[in-house]
């Protein structure tokens, strides 16, 4: 078949699934609402308890998800043809134990509590992504023309672990209180109950995908090797430092947005290549729909499965995505 | 000679066996250490303060305690500090099993106390009153405490009890991360005894991380904020909440924070902070 029509088929196919998902999902949750009274514009909105659970709680809730998972599994793509490594997540390279450690100072510090009406936490977790990115970036071109992939992998994990290290240590200064809440912020959290960070989140990401947009083709190529990339003309440098920077970006704004929520970016990606092969014009557009679509999927189930209480929705993507990406490992290998 | 003794040898030897069990030998500990901060004011409010020579890390209350040595915490009690102390009582909290196990080999007496409901405040008060030879003023200390609850519980009875969701700790500028009290806990117990019924009355724990659906559907009269004041000053924005006008709460402007870290101690203020809950759920019993 023709590559153009099955890029068109992959966009239309994965496209719809994720619009039905966040179509169903809103609609689901632990109350039962009236869809007839949360469209009733007879009943003023301040009334309308069924419109506020929908347009307040749950839809800003499912819009993350979808951005979030969205922007973690495209990552993923990104990094796992960038590194030429299966393994790589949007974790991998430190940006969101960056983004982990700065919502931990301001969850322990208490610094300032937030900019009217913006939370303190997702401010300073972006800051903190940014950080990391700059200091692995900045470590990876240190002693290299452009950037070492090796160089950039060590020092993501390093950072990491360095990173983890410094937020366990804010955590053993801090109030057993507040070690309960930012423990609680690593395993992921939606309810976001207001659009204002989804505005927020929305420039950044939309800027790494316009970069991921131009990305498919030498990332083919790239797969391959740096030398025959090269033969045929890409610009190795400028593909590799757009791909690390855009995916960082994506993958900071998403953590700020919905906390590290885990598995996404190797689980989704992973799948996708199941389905749709290796080419990186279809995984790439298949991993940011399906992306949506899982974890807007596993939040309905975090939101449902026990409630009234929630499972954390982290907790839902590693129960599903650890024995998922095992089996992925020994599969006819 | 030693035929007339031996009666004597006897009954010293029976006292001596006997007068510790009935608590007469024993003597009163003077070198207290208290890990806790509520087990930490209750001595305190016992009078037995100018014997606590250690105090954990996160107790304030009394400001007296704060001149003490400070011994770590829940999570990290600094044992070595707690022995070189010298201590001849540390009141420990009853999940620090490695603590516990130290001490005990160090031969150190222990009091293990754990927060349960709102009976159990008066009832550790008076426990732990007799075991540092403070009974008698632990025993008033407790019995006021009680008076106080049951005026409270008088002036509320046969009120409507107002559907109250008991927010104690969120984030500061939105609605996110918020957690509420459970059915279970002095914190559930207080909000009754002042007089209000928990929107989570069905939910057997102690916590419950209250989404804004959760909130919206469950309803509440009136929202009281606690757990305000951690390290910062500033009070949490309570306008946060205008995003969810059909609560009745937000729509009669019934949503209440309480200040200070007396509200989410289970110790000797407990009396004062439920009243602080019904006057806030019930101002015309107070007028």
């Amino acid at each position: 078949m023709n590559i153009r029509y099955r890029i068109l088929a992959t966009w239309l196919l994965f496209g719809v699934a994720a619009v039905v998902v966040c179509l169903v999902a809103p609609l689901v949750g632990s109350t039962s609402i009236s869809l007839r009274r949360v469209f009733d514009s007879s009943i003023p909105f301040a009334d309308n308890s069924d419109a506020q659970i929908f347009f307040v709680a749950r839809l800003p809730r499912v819009l993350a998800g979808a951005l979030v998972g969205s922007s973690l599994a495209a990552s993923g793509v990104v990094l796992q043809a960038l590194l030429r490594n299966p393994l790589a997540t949007p974790f991998t390279l430190g940006v969101s134990a960056g983004a982990a450690l700065g919502a931990m100072l301001v969850l322990t510090l208490e610094l300032p509590s937030g900019i009217a009406g913006f939370s303190a936490v997702p401010i300073a977790s972006f800051a903190g992504s940014l950080g990391a990115v700059a200091i692995v970036y900045g470590l990876a071109r240190a002693r290299h023309r452009g950037l070492s992939t090796n160089v950039l992998l060590l020092a993501g994990v390093t950072l990491n672990s360095f990173f983890s290290a410094l937020i366990l240590f804010v955590q053993f200064l801090s109030d057993f209180t507040q070690t309960f809440r930012t423990v609680r912020w690593l395993m992921g959290d939606l309810d976001v109950s207001s659009y204002a960070p989804l505005i927020a989140a929305v420039p950044p990401i939309a800027l790494s995908f316009a970069a991921f947009a131009v990305l498919p083709r030498r990332m083919n190529l790239l797969s391959v090797s740096d030398e025959s990339a090269a033969s045929r003309g890409v610009d190795v440098h400028s593909t590799q430092r757009l791909a690390f920077l855009s995916a960082s970006l994506a993958t900071g704004a998403a953590v700020s947005l919905g906390g590290p929520v885990g598995f996404i970016g190797i689980v989704v990606p992973h799948l996708i290549r199941l389905l749709v092969g290796a080419d990186h014009r279809l995984v790439l557009p298949a991993s940011a729909f399906g992306g949506a679509a899982f974890l807007v999927a596993c939040d309905t189930v975090s939101r449902t499965a026990l409630a009234p209480l929630e499972i954390p929705v982290g907790v839902v993507t590693a129960i599903i995505g650890g024995p998922f990406f095992l089996w992925l490992l020994v599969k006819d290998r | 000679m030693a035929a007339c003794q031996r009666p004597l040898v006897v009954f010293l030897a029976l006292l001596a066996i006997i007068l510790p069990v009935l608590g007469f030998g024993q003597t009163q500990p003077q070198r207290i250490i208290s890990i806790i901060p509520s087990t930490t004011e209750m001595l305190f409010a016992m009078g037995a303060g100018p014997r606590v020579i250690g105090v954990g890390n996160f107790d304030r209350y009394p400001p007296e305690a704060e001149t003490r040595t400070k011994v770590g915490g829940l999570i990290d009690p600094d044992v070595e500090r707690i022995i070189s102390l010298k201590p001849d009582l540390v009141v420990v909290y009853g999940t620090q099993t490695d603590l516990r196990a130290q001490l005990e080999r160090a031969g150190i007496p222990m009091f293990p106390y754990q927060h349960a409901g709102l009976a159990d405040i008066t009832e550790t008060i008076r426990a732990l009153g007799t075991r540092v030879g403070s009974g008698k003023e632990a025993q008033a200390l407790a019995d006021r405490i009680e008076a106080e609850i049951a005026d409270v519980k008088k002036r509320v009875a046969g009120r409507p009890r107002p559907r109250t969701l008991l927010v104690f700790g969120r984030d500061a500028e939105t609605l996110r991360g918020i957690y509420a009290s459970g059915a279970v806990g002095f914190l559930h117990d207080m909000l009754e005894a002042a007089g209000g019924t928990n929107v989570f009355v069905d939910v057997k724990r102690q916590s419950v991380q209250t989404t804004s659906e959760l909130a919206v559907a469950r309803a509440p009269e009136v929202i009281i904020e606690i757990g305000v004041d951690t390290a910062s000053t500033k009070g949490r924005n309570v306008s946060a909440w205008d995003a969810l006008a059909s609560i009745p709460a937000v729509r009669n402007k019934r949503i209440y924070q309480l200040r200070g870290d007396g509200m989410m101690n289970p110790g000797p203020r407990i009396s004062a902070s439920i009243r602080r809950m019904a006057e806030v759920l019930h101002p015309e019993a107070f007028k």
